[in-house]
């Protein structure tokens, strides 16, 4: 470091970090504003000066004689009048800076930096002054990293201006700071007319040493520390150093992106808004623009920001910002399905991802088709197993040994019910965001509703995940989610009083033929009861969606009886005794049955209802919550009523949940005479029986023999 | 969640369906300004409730279902004890009375101990000694926010002196100085991590508290979490997951 020697007077532009201190000490000199010299980074420059003056702001806790370090670099930013300090002073011109920093000092030091000022100011036009000054400040700067604690320093000494040699350190740590020791030997071998000024550069050049690791010097990182506390002037900034120096290190690494240039992490939002963006614009863009008259035409997406709305009231509900794009996706899905009516059902939960369910009708015919298909793959599957089967008993029957036939006949399966009728009046459809396509969910099985009673799971949010479980679930998430919408459905789906009404009664209501009894429609002539009365009664909700029975339908079939049978109604049977052999009907609560019926949970009514708000009841609304689904609501208000669901999907239940228990271990194959096994004879046995065989055999001969020989005899005689 | 960011939490926290309909969110940011001041049900009345002793937990742990509604109903159930006397000791069956109040503390002291949650970074400690707000909490970024490990409980830490020395390691004293979401039990289980919005929200929602939700802007520094339910832990989360 001390050998290019500084050359104060020439302005030398050559590589060493020296020529900055030397450039320092020529502006100083000549009073230039600095912006000629830009080719040098000034904010370097202005944050080292910098650098001392906010290490003796921290430093004013400490020793009084620090205290007298401010006046001097304020003189010399004084001195530097021209020269802008963009990033320390955020916009205060010098002076004031200055300023401040005398007010915040301390009274302590008010009035012997006045004083101190003048004669610095004076020692300005001086040579040397300035870095015998700066001496001691860049050991400070050299010792920002986290020696606060500071020296002791002679006072006298800095007031006389006199070229002084280097001061020794009390601090042991110094002794280690290379720039010391390069000054010391400097001190003693020559005699350098800029002594400290080296040292100057020595701790400059220290600092602008870059780390191994990464382009980062310490230098810089101080610079920009700095920087970021100035301008943001956070209060106590002492303890919160260690935040900002980390704060500061990882910005260093994570530049804010070009705006040119993607983001990787803001990938999929990016994608979702453009999906979310397709929903916003019209539909046929490309085949005209579309006139302002086909717009009022009817479409089947119902008012949902208006059922947001009364949602609200109640304190239910998605933000409106969601319901809107809920909005959006349901009319991207009626136009893409060939739908007659159409209702948002609510949201399930899930764990990863959350489902929005669309409650849709099919117009008439346009479901079969889709159905059908369905079916084909079904069968196709089931042919072919079956197929299968049959060669497998043919080859069976022609091995020798029969394969004793298994007794055991899996139960009937319970068939599912038709579509629009029941549990499957309505399709649904899921999506996950709106945005994202719908996905259609396949009709529910009694067995899958059956089983879905049994069980409870969350819901991940992948319709092909599987549901493990015990009982095993028949069937993947879709099914799952599928079978718990028509529980929810059947059980929570509500309407006021009247609004619907049976159709016209054929006859009487004995015969099985009753088609008024699960059907029903709008009444006309509804006037909508006052939500005083809704509120007070429970008998003035009725359910609209048929319950299902334990077996898994809305409507018995019996599943022994090997014809079909057409559909019998569950209420009201006397004709029971229709080859059922040990099946008892099942009966549930007819349509339409008011909710005071309903059965209670331990002590607590499975409904609560509430005004919206009670501080205003002329225009609040009715809203029923239930209790037996959390997260199923109902509003009525004069004509319009609604039912929501948003939730996780399970029922309530105030025990525990108790799994199925493992069925009974089997019986094994009865043992009889015919499959047991006899005992092998063993070696000496068979050895025995041998034994007497050839005894019987030996004797026979001999028998044979004597006869021969009597006959012999016999004959010779 | 601060009183003032009432409006902007529920709106960001909406996703899981509960929320406050206007006129309550009128008349409970009224009465937060005066909760404030001082204390007063019902949004407008507060009560000041006595903090949770541990024989509340013990008490409240016996009734089940739901709450009332009504802050002096009184749950009954009948309790075997134990009783001395002399020198038989034989069992009693006394009917213990606990009041709904009583059993709302200690069930939001519960909520608070078991699912009170704040991302990494917006508290820190210092060795003098407070834990103070950290102002330069940015937010966490996308990955991290998807992350459990991103996520502290907000109380004394129960955990972290079981941890390794080689997971100690890689903590940051000053800002992990309390348990992560990482290690609830059941693991990966008592948590549901979100993205809405495309990815410009995140919310967990407790599976073990299900009503508790709390939500995140990532890259900024909203935060909160609110509880809207019933109040009963889900005690059959081993079997749903």
């Amino acid at each position: 470091m001390g050998d290019s020697p500084p050359n104060p007077e020439a302005p030398s532009q050559q590589q060493s970090s020296s020529r900055r201190s030397s450039q320092v000490s020529e502006r100083q000199r000549s009073r230039e504003p600095s912006q000629s010299q830009a080719a040098f980074p000034d904010e370097g420059q202005q944050v080292l000066l910098g650098a001392q003056q906010i290490n003796l702001r921290w430093s004013q806790g400490g020793n009084l004689p620090e205290d007298e370090n401010l006046p001097m670099f304020q003189a010399e930013e004084g001195g530097m009048g021209g020269m802008e300090y963009q990033p320390m002073s955020a916009g205060f011109p010098v002076e004031f800076q200055t300023q401040t920093y005398l007010d915040e000092s301390g009274t302590q030091a008010g009035e012997q930096t006045t004083s101190l000022m003048q004669q610095l100011q004076r020692l300005q036009q001086g040579q040397g002054g300035f870095f015998q000054q700066l001496e001691s400040p860049t050991y400070p700067g050299a010792n920002v990293l986290g020696q606060f604690s500071m020296y002791q320093r002679d006072d006298p000494q800095f007031m006389q201006n006199i070229e002084h040699g280097p001061y020794l350190r009390d601090d042991p740590a110094l002794h280690f700071s290379p720039s010391e020791l390069g000054f010391m030997n400097f001190g003693t071998e020559m005699p350098e007319p800029e002594p400290r000024e080296l040292a100057v550069q020595n701790a400059k050049a220290y600092l602008l040493q870059t780390s191994i690791n990464c382009d980062l010097s310490l230098y810089e990182h101080l610079v920009n520390l700095l920087t970021k506390i100035l301008n943001q002037r956070p209060e106590d900034p002492l303890s919160i150093l260690e935040t900002l120096n980390r704060t500061t290190q990882w910005e260093w690494f994570h530049p804010k992106m070009d705006t040119l240039r993607d983001d990787p992490e803001m990938q999929p939002t990016y994608e979702i808004a453009e999906k979310q963006k397709a929903l916003f614009s019209r539909s046929g863009g490309g085949e005209g623009e579309q006139e302002m008259e086909e717009e009022v035409v009817e479409t089947a997406v119902p008012n949902i920001m208006e059922t947001a709305f009364y949602f609200e009231q109640a304190g239910v509900g998605l933000s409106s910002v969601e319901s809107f794009r809920i909005f959006l996706a349901l009319k991207q899905l009626v136009e893409q399905q060939p739908i007659h009516t159409c209702r948002f059902w609510g949201k399930i939960l899930g764990l990863k991802r959350s489902y929005l369910v669309a409650e849709v009708e099919f117009r008439e015919g346009e479901e079969e088709a889709e159905e059908e298909e369905v079916e084909e793959l079904m069968e196709g599957g089931e042919v072919v197993e079956a197929h299968g089967e049959e060669e497998g008993e043919e080859d069976e029957e022609k091995a020798v040994d029969v394969v004793p036939k298994p007794t055991w006949k899996p139960p009937p399966v319970i068939p599912k019910e038709e579509s629009r009728t029941g549990a499957n009046k309505y399709l649904y459809f899921v999506c996950n965001e709106p945005g994202r396509p719908w996905t259609r969910l396949p009709h529910v099985t009694p067995a899958q509703i059956v089983h879905a009673r049994k069980i409870k799971k969350f819901f991940t949010g992948y319709l092909d995940a599987p549901v493990i479980s015990y009982p095993p679930f028949p069937g993947n998430e879709a099914n799952y989610l599928r079978a718990q919408i028509a529980r929810i459905s059947a059980a929570t789906h509500i309407s006021p009083l009247g609004f619907y009404q049976f159709g016209e009664e054929e006859g009487d209501e004995e015969e099985e033929g009753g088609a008024g009894r699960d059907s029903f429609e709008e009444n006309p002539d509804f006037e909508g009861i006052p939500v005083l009365e809704m509120v007070d009664s429970m008998a003035n909700w009725v359910h609209h969606m048929q319950h299902i029975l334990p077996q898994g339908r809305c409507t018995w079939v019996n599943p022994l009886q090997k014809s079909e049978e057409e559909e019998e109604l569950g209420e009201e049977e006397e004709k029971a005794d229709e080859g059922m052999e040990e099946v008892e009907q099942e009966v549930g609560p007819p349509l339409l049955t008011p909710l005071s019926e309903d059965a209670e949970i331990m002590h607590l009514s499975p409904w609560t209802t509430r005004l919206s708000c009670s501080l205003c009841p002329q225009y609040s609304v009715a809203v029923v919550r239930s209790n037996l689904w959390p997260g199923a609501y109902t509003y009525a208000s004069g004509k319009k009523f609604e039912n929501l669901y948003i939730g996780w999907g399970h029922k309530y239940s105030p025990d525990n949940f108790n799994p199925a228990l493992p069925a009974p271990i089997q019986q094994e194959y009865p043992s009889g005479p015919e499959i047991t096994e006899m005992s092998d004879p063993t070696v000496e046995e068979e050895q025995a029986l041998k034994a007497a065989q050839e005894q019987a055999l030996a004797a026979a001969e001999e028998e044979e023999e004597d006869e021969e020989e009597d006959e012999d005899e016999d004959l010779e005689d | 969640m601060d009183a003032e960011s009432l409006l902007l939490s529920l709106e960001l926290a909406s996703g899981s369906g509960q929320g406050l309909s206007p006129d309550r969110r009128a008349s409970l940011l009224t009465s937060l300004l005066l909760v404030k001041r001082d204390y007063r049900l019902n949004c407008t009345d507060w009560s000041l409730l006595p903090p949770a002793t541990e024989e509340m937990v013990v008490q409240t742990a016996m009734v089940k279902g739901r709450f009332m509604g009504d802050p002096s109903h009184e749950y009954e159930h009948t309790e075997l004890q134990k009783v001395n006397e002399g020198d038989k000791v034989f069992e009693e069956e006394v009917v213990v009375q606990v009041k709904e109040e009583t059993r709302l503390v200690s069930i939001i002291d519960q909520i608070d101990k078991a699912v009170a949650i704040i991302p990494r970074g917006a508290l820190f400690k210092t060795p003098f000694g407070p834990t103070n707000v950290n102002r330069t909490f940015e937010g966490l970024s996308l990955s991290e926010a998807k992350k459990l490990s991103s996520y502290f409980h907000f109380r004394e830490a129960v955990d972290l002196k079981n941890k390794t020395l080689l997971e100690k390691a890689d903590l940051d004293p000053s800002l992990d100085f309390m348990d992560s979401l990482e290690h609830d039990i059941p693991k990966a289980g008592s948590w549901s991590i979100q993205m809405e919005r495309g990815n410009a929200l995140v919310v967990l929602r407790s599976l073990l508290w299900p009503g508790l939700t709390f939500y995140h802007a990532p890259r900024t520094k909203n935060y909160g979490y609110i509880y809207v339910g019933t109040g009963e832990k889900n005690l059959d989360l081993p079997f749903m997951l």
